[in-house]
């Protein structure tokens, strides 16, 4: 398998008018092409920095990162940051009219988005009819349309309710999979990342650095809910729980 | 025909009754206003020279109609008022829409932005005048100044409350400052900016009067002026009746806009 992104000795400080914050000590990690990736760690150890750095939106004080053939990464946040005022075939276009990229070929995609995942019937409703589950799939859509490789997941499914969470982490693995995306989820919730994830990167506190790399082996690979069940489930949870309280 | 259930019928009969009664409730207020003042007029209860009442002041309206331009005076100060609102919206938006893509010239005017806010425009009267000299230009001018930086501040403060996780959406999809702001800030902000409308609409109409009250030479300011120099209160209370219409006049057509 091909290493899609690899990244070297990252490193961010933040500034403010009273002090120096080290968010990012060194990091290191690579990811392969069509892998899903979660990055767990402490409160605010620096997690969400290496998705805004990845894709872009802020510069990193040190090290670098590659990606592999001038690969195209997308950036999801918690907020579904869906516009009220746009209906939901026009929030799923967004991305693509800020990227000058509404092609008649790209439209067809969208709508076949749409119809594949369940949005059929609301594509005319505003965002404000629909649930928070229904939001996030809109939100993806958006992603998705404008045909990235590299998903960044910005604890994506955080704000919504735990049975809601459950059935969309379900959906977004079928989705990322089915679209053969490769995916970065940060999340606080090592149940999730255990569950959708073929590795698991532990960050240690702030100022962070890779603390442990799980590649998860578990018998399902098809399914976040039935992992859960798997008997390797809860070993792993329990390793990564201690590794987390570790330095706490 | 669309059909509703009993339920969905009732809800729609209990808001058109409470809509019924609030009209009710305004039209009684302007009947019982109206009905004490005339009463109180008619019996001499109050000196009708000075507080006149309202069959004297319709008297008064009515002959101003035939003989003194009415029509014309009011003409004026539409005209003034429309196109020192239009002005000033424009070049208010203009102003804040510069600032919200130029942080760093709004870190700068911020302070001056304030300080000219809280200055009591009218004390610019005299100095307007003697600028500009007593015309129109000088009370399109004045009504500028009085509502100019209402509107930068409250449509600049409308665009910068717009939440930031949309607009690192946007740039997640390497929008620049000019799409975020054409097609997030901008329609996030139509509410706030039809109240500001109106807000920067009723300042005008202060301003205009307030310049014609300098310049006295037409408009209903003028006959307000005019009219408590000649003692002539009917006609000053007459006016101020006009004034009351036309704000609420364009209050609902701003309304209608939204």
């Amino acid at each position: 398998m091909k290493t899609i992104l690899d990244i070297h000795h990252l490193k961010k400080n933040y500034q403010t008018e009273k002090e120096e914050i080290h968010a990012l000590k060194d990091i290191s990690f690579s990811v392969n092409e069509g892998d899903f990736v979660s990055i767990v760690g402490p409160s605010g150890c620096g997690k969400s920095t290496i998705l805004s750095i990845l894709s872009g939106l802020e510069k990193q004080s040190d090290g670098n990162y590659s990606i592999l053939n001038h690969k195209k990464i997308a950036y999801m946040l918690q907020e579904d940051s869906l516009l009220p005022f746009r209906t939901v075939l026009d929030n799923c276009l967004f991305g693509l009219e800020l990227e000058h990229q509404l092609t008649e070929e790209n439209k067809q995609y969208v709508s076949y988005l749409l119809d594949t995942y369940g949005l059929h019937d609301f594509i005319n409703q505003y965002p404000n009819h629909l649930s928070g589950g229904m939001r996030q799939r809109v939100a993806l859509i958006r992603t998705l349309a404008t045909h990235p490789d590299i998903l960044l997941l910005d604890e994506a499914m955080s704000a919504l309710d735990y049975q809601t969470r459950l059935s969309i982490g379900e959906d977004l693995y079928q989705i990322i999979k089915q679209e053969k995306k490769t995916a970065i989820l940060v999340t606080h919730d090592i149940g999730e990342a255990i569950s959708m994830s073929d590795y698991v990167i532990v960050l240690s506190h702030r100022p962070s650095v890779v603390k442990k790399v799980y590649s998860i082996q578990l018998k399902e690979k098809r399914s976040p809910i039935l992992n859960r069940s798997d008997p390797h489930f809860s070993k792993y949870f329990n390793q990564i729980w201690e590794d987390l309280n570790e330095n706490i | 025909m669309k059909t509703y259930s009993t339920e969905h019928q009732a809800y729609l009969n209990k808001l058109r009754k409470e809509r019924i009664w609030v009209f009710l409730f305004q039209f009684f207020i302007a009947l019982l206003f109206f009905g004490i003042w005339e009463w109180l007029g008619q019996n001499h209860l109050i000196n009708t020279f000075l507080y006149s009442y309202p069959s004297k002041m319709m008297k008064m309206i009515s002959s101003l109609l035939f003989s003194q331009h009415l029509l014309h005076h009011i003409g004026i100060t539409l005209f003034e008022l429309i196109i020192s609102f239009f002005i000033s919206f424009c070049l208010g938006m203009f102003i804040s829409i510069m600032l919200w893509l130029f942080p760093f010239c709004s870190k700068v005017i911020d302070p001056y932005l304030t300080i000219l806010n809280s200055l009591p425009k009218v004390a610019l009267g005299p100095l307007i005048i003697i600028w500009c000299g007593a015309n129109t230009t000088s009370i399109i001018f004045m009504s500028l100044l009085i509502s100019i930086f209402i509107c930068i501040i409250n449509t600049y403060q409308g665009f910068s409350s717009v939440p930031t996780h949309y607009i690192i959406m946007a740039k997640s999809f390497g929008a620049n400052k000019w799409q975020i702001f054409r097609k997030i800030v901008l329609p996030s902000n139509i509410h706030p900016i039809i109240s500001t409308m109106k807000v920067v609409l009723s300042m005008n109409l202060i301003g205009v009067i307030m310049g014609e009250l300098l310049v006295s030479k037409k408009g209903l300011g003028y006959l307000i002026m005019y009219g408590s120099q000649v003692f002539n209160l009917d006609l000053v209370i007459s006016c101020i009746f006009i004034l009351c219409l036309i704000s609420y006049l364009l209050y609902l057509l701003i309304n209608k806009i939204k």
